[in-house]
């Protein structure tokens, strides 16, 4: 507390935020959360197919395996993907923030022995050696608190996620048709089953936000809007009747969950934003 | 669907009995190799000189593992999306290169080889990163330490637990799978 003008203003510190970032880095990569846990068990006992079977279970062991360990539930341990929601009345001590949680990935990656996935330049491509850049999502919040969520992400199925400026016409049917396109495109690859996050509205790059923010909320809770969930529900039957199951190798479970977020937008568009997420979901927070 | 037990290096007589579908559990020497490492391997077929490593009989599992902790053999160490090696598995296949291992499809030009040239595609599970690194016993770098992780490394594995996507007679796992349970899913 650092007290002005007879106020109190509350102040956190860079080298806590370095620590805390490094720690959620490890741990996000480590242990996976209790509601994919508990997805990827109740996909287990729906799948039908004995491969799809055999590999929910090497999924299920390999979770229990990292946790238990404490190693990395998949190899690639992804782009620091951290969102910030950062207090108005908070104060921010002992340098620049955006350092401070580069600082903490840095350490994180290095300590927590994981996988350096980031190359410098899109064509010259030499790896930065410590998985910075992370890549830095601020959102200013009433309050004096920082929240910080680290979700590492995978490039195999962020690779397969896609974006499309629809037409207004196109409407529901034309969101449905879009959203099956890219997971049958993706096939394989994101290693299903997967978590599809889904933004619709706003503008071309706050949906694709939107997209990533849904897949932070818990697999199988329903968007509040009455609407919206049935949507989530019908994208996910059809995506589960498509037969891609787990690993693209035939099934009834291609994905755990369908999560969509939405924001109003121009009279002229409509666009839709699909960022798949493989079963490895990992996302830790914390509130400082 | 039991698994079959196979060891490295791999004959015909083992690549003749391996039918898309078949769980089998893989032991003896395998190679790694990414998308930098075949490029380099690539390129000095190109120049005609001799590769850093002997693919004849050999599996190449597409891995970049984490970094091992202290204590352990190697870090995690899951497959990655084997489609990003499509266009350079043709000409190791025709060095003799007789399986690989990753996640996801390949192209026709890559199953094609295979069919032609007496090789099989597995997958293991990707994500299942930790699961799989128990079965990898040795562990060393032997060409192109400076790519780190996409370093082709010498992997000693007992037991490494993969399907075959794609066998020698035309079936394709992936195919067949996703016909099978098209439209069956009735919740
Ligand atoms: S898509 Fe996910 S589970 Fe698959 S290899 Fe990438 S990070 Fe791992």
């Amino acid at each position: 507390m650092q007290v002005i003008g007879g106020g109190t203003i509350k102040t956190i510190s860079t080298d806590k935020i370095i620590s805390e970032v490094a720690k959620l880095c490890a741990d996000s990569n480590y242990y996976l959360g209790k509601d994919v846990v508990e997805a990827l068990e109740k996909g287990r006992k729906k799948e039908i197919s004995p491969v799809g079977i055999n590999i929910f279970d090497q999924i299920i062991e390999n979770a229990g395996i990292a946790a238990k360990n404490h190693v990395p539930i998949c190899q690639d341990t992804g782009v620091a993907v951290v969102f910030l929601e950062l207090g108005q009345d908070l104060k921010i001590e002992g340098g620049d923030l955006y350092e401070a949680i580069n600082q903490g990935v840095r350490r994180g990656y290095q300590e927590g022995y994981l996988r350096k996935s980031i190359v410098n330049h899109p064509f010259l491509r030499v790896n930065t050696g410590d998985n910075t850049p992370a890549v830095i999502h601020l959102k200013m919040v009433a309050g004096e608190n920082l929240k910080i969520i680290v979700a590492p992400k995978g490039g195999g199925s962020e690779n397969m996620s896609a974006i499309k400026m629809l037409k207004p016409s196109a409407g529901i049917e034309g969101v449905k048709e879009f959203v099956i396109e890219t997971i049958v495109n993706a096939g394989a690859d994101p290693c299903p089953p997967i978590i599809v996050g889904i933004g619709i509205g706003g503008n071309f790059e706050k949906c694709a936000l939107l997209a990533k923010e849904a897949l932070l909320r818990e697999v199988g809770k329903p968007n509040i809007i009455p609407d919206i969930a049935l949507l989530e529900k019908d994208l996910l039957n059809n995506i589960n009747s498509l037969g891609i199951g787990p690993q693209g190798l035939g099934g009834i479970v291609t994905a755990l969950g369908v999560n969509i977020e939405i924001f109003p937008c121009h009279i002229a568009s409509l666009p839709v934003a699909v960022n798949i997420n493989c079963h490895a979901a990992r996302h830790k927070e914390i509130i400082l | 669907m039991s698994p079959i037990r196979l060891m490295t290096p791999l004959k015909n007589e083992d690549i003749e009995k391996l039918k898309a579908g078949q769980a089998v559990l893989i032991s003896g020497l395998i190679y790694t190799a990414r998308d930098a490492a075949h490029k380099k391997l690539v390129n000095l077929l190109e120049e005609g000189k001799p590769l850093p490593i002997e693919l004849k009989g050999q599996i190449i599992y597409y891995v970049g593992p984490s970094p091992a902790k202290p204590g352990q053999i190697i870090g995690s160490a899951g497959p990655t999306t084997s489609g990003r090696m499509d266009s350079y598995t043709p000409q190791l296949i025709e060095l003799g290169l007789k399986g690989m291992i990753g996640k996801g499809k390949r192209d026709a030009r890559v199953i094609k080889s295979m069919e032609e040239n007496n090789a099989v595609y597995f997958v293991a599970v990707g994500g299942a990163a930790a699961l799989i690194a128990k079965s990898i016993t040795k562990c060393r770098v032997v060409a192109y330490p400076e790519l780190g992780a996409e370093a082709i490394h010498e992997l000693f594995v007992e037991d490494f637990p993969v399907l075959v996507a794609n066998d020698i007679f035309g079936g394709d796992l992936f195919k067949e799978g996703i016909e099978q349970y098209k439209n069956k899913n009735l919740s």
